[in-house]
């Protein structure tokens, strides 16, 4: 609470960013762990709530003659544009939030703060949902190819790997370790992925340190190890996903590539993914597009093509799609790596894992996936997202890159995966929220030394409870897109990429489908499992009264009475309905029909119209959260969804249609 | 009969066809004087059967004695004929050529089809000027049906009936189409019953540079102001190409002389713009060398996506002014056949729930592009693939059946159709066994006696087998204005149409499937349940009256 130099101003604007006409006029406060506005409309008294650790960068533009503002940009996409009437007040709140959005100690972070009010069994309970040696099980292991090895006991050999890891049970202790000093950050060759149905497996290790002429034997035998560990094939591929010219820069500081004249049977395969650095300008290009006002659609074309940033997607996409089919095809097992093994690695180990097994296109199969690639081999959330104060070179968006990845191909198979978009969205989310303790810190070992489990929350159990809203009511089990393989084309098609707008314009609701066919199957759905429940107790019940009819005949029994008396009073109620009016009966759809009364309520499945249960976003989760911190404004606190009314989609239209 | 003559080779054995996502077929090659038929042998089944009228340009190659012929198709298809024997090759390529660039629009297709089908209803007449007239009557008096250009003396290009103000006179409408482009005076296109306001559309008035004005052309439009309130006149073209056009005796409408009118000029682009528009969007939809960046800039360069941008502001902008601030619009361009018929039936999709319908947007259809005089016959005449680029061909009605697409993405629970419907209506507009997009207005069509001597597409379509394949599952009635984004984010490409034939639709088909499989359940379900329910208090009834006494 130091850092708050003002917890309170008033007659602060927020500017609509699409009509800037339009400022809704309320009270901002600053609290330990939110900014939160709230407007003065006293009907709605809207409210808008952004974590201090989504604040990516917050910048002062020149003072008007109308106050002072203040552009807040986040790091799920939010953009928030304030005037604050006095430069004062403005100033002490940007300088409050940029102590606030870059803490320097882990304990600053919301997951210390937030809680969900579950006992501690709950807690511990939610920690175990995601268990990686279940996973090793479920591929097949151990077996006669593959062991678990203890070579990492206590972190002794690499400190950002797990220690739980499996390696071809040919690598003895000697091999390995010999393998890491080898490799740079001592990242050697594990394995990610097992393939059981042809015994084929996807590895993953950082760059060899062979500068210009170095090598292991260790490192060979280690290559080999994995090669004679599925006896299928007499090679594995060896993919490099760095572009050729940055990996050959690399030998001249003593690190680079596999030399295939020194390794037996390896063949070795560039792909060319470019850096954090070349990731994160295209990401910041590419925003600078979304939030231009008003673009032409040749500003926004030209834009998008400039940032390079789907060229990047399909880089990535072509390394996984490579490896999926150097697995299922060719039965050929692989070695990925890039420098370190921990950004382009894990999003290629992942993608090409996606492709192959059905399991990881789950919702809990996914979360497993995130855990095995990212969480424990130590992708360094912590630089990456800039969690804490850092090294702002380190952060770059490779994780949202893997994200969009998996949208690009639930767009391309709508049938194939069990989650819906909302479900990576709120992943997305959380991964910069630090509300959960899941991607704290940079590797396994300092998440332990930490004591994340016993201090916050699991990501995963709150969303596995919320799973129902982050289903996919076409996700079928159908062999041709829930089993097996995903089979893209060969033909490298780039219009197969598409601008996702649902994450990175997700704040602006006006550039979204207006009704959602997600949300409206999803109340079908619902609705038929109604449907059948009642369909059996009707059954049920007819048959009762028929044979109660029967009896009656014989003997008039007074017993039935009651029961006939409370059958009797619903049944006329359901004949006086028309099918219609059932389904009104039923509380539960939320909205499948429009509000024939408000004639400008033309979103009828919008997001907004449904209870939104988690972070979509700001709004409700931090509010469960936010009980402790300011109970000082409660009053109005729990009920307040931003919710986007329709009338003001409209006048945002009414802005473009006649500036244009 | 005298396609004989243009059909040199009947007949090809040991053909080869290459389709794109289906394995080479071999067959048997036959010309018909409307269609190129190739059955496999094998099973003896047709694999394809492409009316000579879709086929927009051929291609040959020869290696050797095998001769390659490449057919581009209007609907974009390309497909690929080896033909052994470069003889029989030439022969059936200059049979096409000469098959599918017939002169004589008698001679095409509709007036020699005769339909498998039964006729329920004669689409001829399913949308009659009367009947739609009626639907207004109920809520206005102000408002009359004129027979002025029964004859098509007064605007070849109207229809015989219009809708006009009641407060006008037939002499008056004469001497104000003496004033507008080709005779197209204002007429009623869309009345808004909410607020009593409506669309009005018309050719430019005939100003030229001398500032010409017409006393009862200003009367006629003031006639649908309420006292005191202004309307909006929607220029379709920018300031400048109406001042210019002033110099061919066009124009515009001066304040001076319509106080009562605030007039908006957009930028909607017109004929071979739009065509190489389309031209370009096609070469980079079938372009699959290029890497990612070229697609986006050549998407961006073929300004397909601004075309659609520009026109769908435009429908929301004259939607938006008649809704919002409740004043009538009048709306022209130049001709008043092209930008100004996207406009008014984009703002009806818009405004109007019953445009939304599939019954409704037939309606639309038949009114403000087919009887409102959209030069069918000039525009689709060649597609993406000619050369000859002619100044009259231009995509215009595909332009509008995209930014229906469009809109239908943003809404997909608010149209009765769906997708296929509009794929349909583009197919049939290019190439068609149905005489209704033949002719470029009502006079042609009734000098070719269509109506006697071909069938409408309508009796087709509304037909219960074939309806089912244009319904949207999806579809709850939505009584409400449904104002979509036109920001570049929310626009996408229509894969539907310019990737259909590069790209496997396997996939996206079977999540359609499966929406459907969903949606059919759960009313199969509500069906039982109501029964049982019927039952149950049928019995429950009988129970009660055993007992009351």
């Amino acid at each position: 609470m130091e850092h708050i130099r003002t917890p309170k101003v008033e007659n602060v604007r927020l500017v609509d960013r699409i009509s800037s006409k339009k400022a809704a006029l309320g009270t901002l406060y600053l609290t330990a762990t939110h900014v939160i506005f709230v407007e003065n409309a006293p009907d709605t008294r809207k409210e808008t709530w952004i974590l201090h650790s989504q604040i990516s960068t917050i910048e002062k533009q020149a003072t008007t003659a109308t106050g002072c503002p203040l552009l807040i940009r986040c790091k799920n996409f939010q953009l928030l544009q304030l005037i604050i009437p006095q430069e004062r007040d403005c100033h002490d709140v940007y300088i409050s939030l940029i102590r606030l959005a870059r803490p320097v100690k882990y304990e600053e972070l919301y997951c210390f703060s937030f809680n969900p009010k579950l006992d501690r069994e709950e807690r511990e309970q939610g920690w175990m949902l995601i268990d990686l040696s279940e996973e090793y099980k479920r591929m097949g292991l151990p077996n006669n190819y593959w062991q678990l090895s203890d070579v990492n006991r206590d972190y002794r050999v690499c400190d950002s790997y797990p220690t739980e890891l499996y390696v071809p049970k040919t690598a003895t202790a000697h091999i390995i370790v010999g393998s890491s000093k080898f490799r740079s950050r001592r990242r050697f060759p594990a394995l990610s992925y097992y393939h059981k149905d042809n015994h084929v497996s996807i590895c993953r290790s950082s760059q060899p340190l062979s500068g210009f002429s170095a090598r292991c034997l260790e490192d060979e035998q280690m290559l080999q190890a994995i090669r004679k560990a599925s006896p299928g094939s007499d090679f594995i591929y060896v993919v490099d996903t760095r572009p050729k010219l940055n990996a050959m820069a690399n030998r001249a500081a003593g690190k680079g590539y596999e030399n295939e004249d020194n390794y037996s049977n390896i063949k070795f395969q560039f792909i060319g993914i470019e850096n954090i650095h070349v990731m994160r300008n295209s990401l910041q290009k590419m925003l600078e597009v979304c939030e231009l006002k008003s673009p032409s659609m040749s500003d926004f074309l030209w834009g998008l093509e400039n940032s390079g940033w789907l060229r990047h997607i399909k880089a990535i996409m072509d390394a996984g799609i490579f490896i999926a089919k150097a697995v299922s095809e060719e039965g050929a097992s692989v070695l990925v790596h890039c420098s370190d093994g921990w950004d382009r690695t894990a999003q290629v180990c992942s993608v090409a894992s996606l492709l192959l097994d059905p399991h990881y296109r789950t919702l809990k199969g996914f979360m497993v996936l995130i855990e095995k690639d990212w969480i424990s081999f130590g992708h360094k959330f912590n630089h990456r997202y800039g969690n804490l104060d850092g090294d702002p070179k380190e952060i770059s968006p490779v994780i949202d890159q893997f994200i969009e990845c998996v949208w690009q191909l639930m767009e391309q198979f709508p049938c194939a995966f069990e989650f819906n978009e909302r479900f990576l969205i709120h992943i997305q989310h959380h991964i910069y929220s630090c509300q959960f303790g899941n991607f704290l810190c940079n590797s396994q070992k300092e998440r332990q030394e930490l004591k994340i489990q016993e201090r916050t929350y699991s990501l995963w159990a709150h969303l596995w409870k919320n799973r129902g809203d982050y289903l996919n009511p076409l996700f079928r089990d159908d062999p041709s897109q829930t089993q097996g393989t995903l089979h893209l084309p060969t033909t490298p098609c780039n219009f197969m990429y598409k601008f996702w707008s649902g994450m990175y314009n997700r704040f602006e609701k006006g550039l979204q489908p207006r009704q959602s066919v997600t949300d409206y199957l999803m109340a079908v759905k619902e609705e038929t499992q109604q449907l059948e429940e009642e369909l059996e107790a009707l059954e049920e019940r007819l048959e009762k009264i028929q044979k109660v009819q029967l009896n009656r005949t014989q003997v008039k029994s007074k017993q039935s009475e009651p029961s006939r008396h409370s059958v009797f009073s619903t049944s006329d109620n359901s004949t006086a309905n028309t099918p219609q009016d059932y389904s009104g009966n039923m509380k539960s759809f939320p909205s499948r029909s429009p509000s024939q009364g408000d004639e400008d309520s033309a979103l009828i499945l919008t997001q907004d119209n449904l209870k939104s249960s988690d972070p979509d976003l700001s709004a409700n989760s931090d509010q469960e959260s936010g009980v402790e911190d300011l109970s000082c404004r409660s009053p109005s606190g729990g009920e307040c969804v931003p919710s986007e009314d329709s009338g003001k989609d409209r006048d945002s239209d009414e802005a473009v249609f006649l500036t244009a | 009969m005298e396609f004989a003559e243009l059909i040199k080779t009947p007949r090809v054995d040991n053909v080869v066809l290459h389709r794109p996502f289906y394995p080479a077929v071999e067959g048997t090659l036959c010309l018909t004087g409307h269609h190129l038929i190739l059955s496999s042998r094998q099973d003896n089944t047709e694999e394809l059967w492409l009316l000579h009228s879709n086929i927009d340009a051929i291609d040959k190659r020869f290696v050797g004695p095998l001769g390659t012929i490449i057919i581009k198709c209007k609907d974009f298809r390309i497909i690929q004929l080896d033909i052994p024997g470069m003889e029989e090759c030439l022969n059936i390529a200059s049979s096409i050529e000469a098959l599918s660039t017939l002169d004589s629009i008698t001679l095409m297709y509709p007036f020699f089809y005769r339909p498998m089908f039964e006729v329920i209803e004669d689409g001829w007449h399913s949308f009659l000027p009367e009947q739609e007239f009626e639907l207004y009557s109920s809520a206005t008096s102000e408002w009359r049906l004129s027979y002025v250009n029964k004859e098509f003396a007064v605007c070849p290009s109207y229809p015989p009936i219009v809708i006009v103000p009641k407060a006008i006179d037939d002499e008056a409408l004469r001497k104000v189409a003496t004033f507008r482009h080709g005779g197209r005076f204002p007429v009623l296109s869309y009345y808004h019953k909410k607020n009593g306001m409506v669309i009005m559309r018309s050719g430019q008035p005939l100003t030229g540079t001398n500032g010409r004005r017409c006393k009862e052309d200003e009367k006629l439009i003031n006639a649908t102001l309420r006292a005191g309130k202004r309307g909006y006149i929607i220029d379709t073209r920018p300031l400048n190409v109406a001042q210019q056009a002033r110099a061919k005796g066009g124009g515009f409408e001066q304040e001076a002389h319509y106080p009562q009118w605030r007039r908006i000029h957009k930028s909607i682009e017109r004929y071979h713009i739009l065509q190489e528009s389309l031209i370009k969007l096609v070469e980079a939809c079938n372009d699959q060398t290029h890497n990612m960046d070229r697609w986006l800039s050549r998407l961006e360069a073929s300004n397909w996506l601004t075309h659609i941008k520009e026109i769908l502001t435009t429908a929301c902008l004259a939607a938006q002014c008649l809704d919002r601030e409740g004043a009538s619009i009048l709306i022209h361009g130049t001709e008043g056949t092209d930008s100004t018929l996207q406009v008014t039936s984009l703002a009806q999709i818009i405004l109007e729930p019953r445009s939304r319908t599939i019954r409704g947007f037939e309606a639309l259809i038949e009114r403000e592009w087919l009887q409102a005089g959209h030069p069918f016959q000039q525009r689709c005449a060649q597609s993406a693939y000619c050369n000859s680029k002619q100044k009259w061909e231009s995509p215009v009605f595909l332009l509008f059946l995209d930014s229906v697409w469009q809109i239908l993405r943003q809404f997909p629970c608010s149209f009765e159709f769906n997708e296929n419907l509009l794929i349909m209506l583009f197919e049939h507009a290019y190439a068609s066994q149905f005489g209704t997009f033949l002719g470029n207005n009502e006079s042609e069509r009734c000098k070719l006696k269509l109506q006697q001597k071909t069938m409408s597409l309508w009796s087709w379509v509304n037909r219960p087998s074939e309806l089912s394949k244009f319904t949207n599952p999806l579809f709850e009635a939505n009584n409400l204005v449904i104002w979509p984004s036109v920001a570049p984010q929310s626009l996408q490409l229509w894969e539907g149409i310019f990737l259909r034939w590069n790209r496997s639709s396997k996939y996206l088909d079977e999540a359609y499937e499966e929406m459907v499989n969903i949606i059919e359940y759960n009313k199969e379900l509500q069906a039982k349940v109501n029964i049982l329910r019927r039952q149950l208090a049928e019995l429950e009834t009988e129970d009660g009256m055993q007992e009351s006494p």
